[in-house]
């Protein structure tokens, strides 16, 4: 096993595998025990495209650090000042790039269009080509939303598959499939549960869960949180 | 109306085919899958873009529907991003195939638990 | 910004089979909708997936179909929408 030198920044290039158990937050991904093909391939064109100088070891890293950044906790932030602040929330529908802009949330070469909730309206997102998903502003999608059933099923049965999610969408609701076909993402603006007045907005943002960002939930009710229940 | 004939979607597209329950359960995102979507950004997100998200749609898109169909999400990227380097150049078939053989020679069994 | 067409207006998807790098599904094409609004302009993402700059940019349009105006059994509430997004040369005025 060989040692390095680990100064604080992590400022230097780790190109090789380490054989050792470390475990630095942005350490390079090691091929892992029993890799399958497709695995052992991604390894191989990272390798080489480093070795051809096409990219560097750390553009990777740099990427997989802003990957790890992005979580859903991002959205519920987005959310709860939505709930909390009514001009926010407007500048929010009408621009929803630049309003979460304004949260240094980048969106890249997409633009972010912010769908709302309301009482006769429940939007559903989908990308039934792809698995096209606000990423910089809710992480890496869940398996199901990429799956063949839920990107075949959703936009022609969306009530049965948001009951499969236990959401009951009533018939005198429109219910608005959005496929992101293109270069726009969607979040869904949930509205604001019953019994909220008052609560800070970090409080306001630990009842928006990811599905009800997605549309095939709902936040959680302040009752169910204070009783534990999810 | 017209009627709807879906017959000749091809394979990605997926929107209205007949299909199954929905499996919600969540799984652990491989290293390596994030190892894929790191590759793919550092391949875009840089002043000359090497590659673009059209194009890797396009690579997933056009291989054979019966892979499409039996492989995993992050392995459609694998072959999509492989497909990619491949075709402009980067680097060739062949090199990929001995740098695969030569990281399945390092690389150990998985442990039984 | 504008195009040539405008929120409210009755358009309908082209119902065209080309190969290729398409971003309309099957299910949308030869459907009618309403222009729900102008997206903005972007570069065309089926030149884009060959390599080509996809310049000159083409307006970009969310169009909004009713459910049963796609899906021949559609069990859900007439009001029920589907809103994706179309360029402009995949429409046509309904």
């Amino acid at each position: 096993m060989s040692e390095h030198e680990h100064d604080g920044d992590h400022g230097h290039h780790h190109d090789h595998d380490h054989g050792h158990g470390h475990n630095h937050p942005h350490d390079p991904i090691e091929v892992a025990d029993g890799a399958g093909h497709y695995e052992l391939m991604v390894h191989a064109i990272k390798e080489l495209l480093i070795e051809k100088g096409v990219i560097s070891a750390e553009d990777v890293r740099r990427s997989l650090e802003f990957m790890d950044s992005r979580s859903p906790a991002l959205g519920a932030k987005v959310v709860a000042r939505a709930w909390a602040d009514p001009a926010f929330k407007k500048r929010l529908l009408d621009n929803g790039t630049k309003a979460v802009g304004e949260m240094g949330i980048p969106m890249g070469d997409a633009e972010l269009i912010v769908v709302e909730n309301t009482k006769d309206v429940h939007n559903v997102i989908v990308c039934t080509l792809c698995s096209c998903y606000p990423r910089t502003v809710l992480g890496l999608p869940p398996d199901w939303y990429k799956s063949r059933n839920y990107r075949s099923r959703v936009v022609v049965e969306p009530r049965a598959v948001l009951k499969e999610f236990g959401t009951f969408v009533p018939e005198e609701v429109t219910l608005r499939v959005h496929d992101s076909n293109a270069d726009m993402r969607y979040l869904v603006l949930p509205m604001r549960p019953a019994g909220t007045e008052g609560l800070s907005e970090d409080e306001l943002a630990s009842l928006v869960t990811r599905d009800c960002m997605i549309g095939t939930g709902l936040p959680i009710k302040p009752e169910r949180k204070a009783a534990g229940v999810r | 109306m017209t009627e709807l004939d879906l017959s000749r979607a091809r394979a990605h597209d997926l929107g209205g085919q007949a299909a199954g329950p929905i499996d919600r359960a969540e799984h652990e995102t491989e290293p390596w899958h994030k190892l894929v979507t790191a590759l793919l950004t550092s391949l875009r997100d840089r002043p000359v873009r090497l590659v673009t998200i059209d194009e890797m749609r396009r690579a997933i898109e056009d291989m054979p529907p019966e892979d499409y169909r039996r492989l995993q999400y992050f392995e459609k990227w694998a072959v999509g991003v492989s497909t990619l380097m491949v075709e402009k150049g980067f680097m060739t078939r062949e090199e990929i195939e001995r740098r695969v053989k030569e990281l399945a020679a390092r690389a150990k069994p998985k442990a039984n638990s | 910004m504008s195009g040539r067409f405008k929120p409210g207006d009755r358009v309908r998807i082209i119902a065209a089979n080309p190969p290729g790098h398409r971003r309309v599904p099957t299910y949308a094409r030869g459907r009618a909708g309403t222009i729900e609004r102008l997206c903005g302009e972007f570069a065309n993402p089926e030149e884009l997936a060959y390599g080509f700059d996809g310049l000159p940019k083409r307006m970009l349009y969310r169009v909004r179909i009713k459910q049963t105006d796609i899906w021949p059994d559609y069990k859900g509430s007439a009001k029920d929408l589907l809103e994706l997004e179309i360029y402009e040369h995949w429409l046509e005025p309904a």
